[in-house]
C-alpha cells in the first residue's frame, strides 16, 4: 500500500528533525524516515547518538547530552504532528514529484510513500579502516563509539586512529578510563581544531603515534596489538593495545540517491540555491550535503532552510 | 522495566538462564550508551511478538560486572541468545529488527 504524503524526510539527525518541526508547523504533516538501529552514527538520532557532552550547542550554557538533544528534537517534531517511522530508505524514484520512496522490501513493485517533496537529510557515517583483523574484532576490542565501550578499557592502554576534532574528542573521552592512549595519525600534523589539540597536547596520558597507519589489528579472540606502518619509510613496529577507537572521518549516506540526484565525486548531494538539488522538488539539508561546517547547529539551520524551501515549492505549486 | 521482559542481575543471572522454558536473550546494556537506548524499543516489541517462544532479559553492565566479565563483553548493547542455559548466539552492536530476528530464526 503506498501512503501519499507532502513532505517526506530521509533523515532524524539535527538536519532531518528540525525540518521536521518546521513542516509540522506549516502543516504539512511530514513523515520522517527515520533510519534503523546501528552502531555507527548511521542510525536514527544520526552521529549525535554517539556522543556524550555537546558543549556548542546555542542555548545550553552548561552543555547537553548528545543523545538527551536528539531525543528532545524528536518529541518537538512530533509534537506538532511529524510522523516518525522506524524503517530505513531502501530505494528512491526521482524522475519527478510525486517521487517514489521504498522504506522496505526495495523489490516491491510498489513504493512505500508517494511524496510530493522529499527532504535528504540521511547525514554521513564514521568511515573503518578496512585492515585484517579489524571486522573480525569489532565488538573484542575494535569499537565505533568511544561513549559506549571505553568503560571496558579501564587501566588498559587503547589507540585511538585519526587526526581529526572527532579522533582527539574520542581520545580525550577514554582517558577517562585508559591508562594510556596513543593516537595513530598517519600525518605529521593534526587538522583537528586549535582548543583541542590544545587539550589532547596537554594531557599527559595521551601520546602521538605520528606518521604511522595502522596496517593490521593483531589479536585471536580478542585486540592484542596493532601493526604500525611508518607512511614514509614503511617501517613496522607493533603497538601492544588492547583497544583500538576509529575516527578517521565521515562519508556521506547517499548510496541510495545514487544516480536519481546529482552527488559530487566524494558522493555528497549538490545542493544550490539554499537547499535544493538538481531535481525540482528534492531538496537535502544537513551532513549529506555540506563536507565542510559539519556541526549540529548548522546541520539543524540547513534543516530549517529546507522545510522553507519545500513548503515555498508546494505552494507555488498550488497543493 | 516492562511487564513483557526481565531483568537480571550477577545473583540470579545462572539460575534463570538455566531454568529458563524457552531461550533467553539476554541484552547487555548501560544507562549511558545511546544504541542501547535505540534498540530497547524494539526489544521490547519482540519480546512481545515472540512471548511464549522467547525471552527477553536485561542486564546492567554497569551494576553486574560479573556476568559481564565471564563472557566477555567488551562493546554494547550486546545481545547473547542463551538456550539451556549455554550461550549460542552473540550480537554485537545495535541492529535493525529484521536482522535481530533473522539472526536469531534458527532457535525460535
Amino acid at each position: 500500500m503506498t501512503a501519499h504524503v507532502k513532505v517526506l524526510i530521509a533523515g532524524s539527525g539535527p538536519a532531518g528533525l528540525t525540518a521536521a518541526v518546521y513542516t509540522a508547523r506549516a502543516q504539512l504533516r511530514p513523515v520522517v524516515v527515520e533510519g534503523e538501529p546501528s552502531s555507527t552514527s548511521d542510525q536514527p538520532g544520526g552521529q549525535l547518538m554517539l556522543t556524550t557532552e555537546v558543549e556548542n550547542y546555542p542555548g545550553f550554557p552548561d552543555g547537553v547530552l548528545g543523545p538527551e538533544l536528539m531525543t528532545a528534537m524528536r518529541s518537538q517534531a512530533e509534537r506538532f504532528g511529524a510522523s516518525i517511522v522506524t524503517a530505513k530508505v531502501t530505494k528512491v524514484r526521482l524522475e519527478s514529484s510525486p517521487f517514489g520512496v521504498w522504506s522496505a522490501d526495495p523489490s516491491a513493485p510498489d513504493p512505500d510513500y508517494e511524496a510530493e517533496t522529499l527532504i535528504i537529510a540521511t547525514g554521513a557515517q564514521a568511515l573503518m579502516l578496512g585492515v585484517p583483523g579489524e571486522d573480525r574484532l569489532l565488538g573484542y576490542g575494535v569499537s565505533t563509539c568511544a561513549t559506549c565501550d571505553g568503560f571496558f578499557f579501564r587501566d588498559q592502554h587503547i589507540a585511538v586512529v585519526g587526526g581529526g576534532d572527532s579522533a582527539l574528542e574520542e581520545a580525550l573521552f577514554l582517558t577517562r578510563f585508559a591508562s594510556k592512549v596513543t593516537i595513530v595519525h598517519r600525518r605529521d600534523r593534526l587538522r583537528a581544531s586549535r582548543i583541542m589539540q590544545e587539550r589532547a597536547f596537554g594531557h599527559p596520558d595521551i601520546e602521538f603515534a605520528w606518521t604511522h597507519q595502522v596496517a593490521e589489528v593483531l589479536g585471536d579472540a580478542k585486540v592484542a596489538g596493532v601493526r604500525l606502518l611508518h607512511s614514509t619509510t614503511g617501517e613496522e613496529r607493533i603497538l601492544p593495545v588492547t583497544g583500538v577507537f576509529v575516527a578517521i572521518g565521515h562519508r556521506p549516506n547517499t548510496s541510495v540517491f545514487s544516480g536519481e540526484v546529482e552527488l559530487d565525486d566524494q558522493g555528497y548531494v549538490v545542493t544550490r540555491n539554499g537547499t535544493s538539488t538538481n531535481v525540482d522538488g528534492v531538496f537535502a539539508c544537513g551532513d549529506v550535503q555540506d563536507a565542510t561546517y559539519r556541526q549540529a547547529v548548522t546541520a539543524a539551520g540547513s534543516g530549517c532552510m529546507a522545510a522553507i524551501d519545500a513548503e515555498r515549492w508546494l505552494e507555488a505549486r498550488g497543493s | 522495566m516492562s511487564a513483557t521482559t526481565v531483568t537480571l542481575d550477577d545473583s540470579t543471572f545462572d539460575e534463570h538462564v538455566k531454568a529458563a522454558e524457552v531461550p533467553v536473550l539476554v541484552d547487555f546494556w548501560a544507562e549511558w550508551c545511546g544504541p542501547c537506548k535505540m534498540i530497547a524499543p524494539v526489544l521490547e516489541e519482540i519480546a512481545v511478538e515472540q512471548a511464549g517462544r522467547l525471552q527477553i532479559a536485561k542486564l546492567n553492565i554497569d551494576e553486574n560486572l560479573d556476568i559481564t566479565r565471564r563472557f566477555g563483553v567488551m562493546s554494547i548493547p550486546t545481545l547473547i541468545l542463551f538456550k539451556d542455559g549455554e550461550p549460542k548466539v552473540r550480537l554485537v552492536g545495535a541492529k535493525p529488527k529484521g536482522q535481530l530476528l533473522q539472526e536469531l530464526a534458527g532457535y525460535l
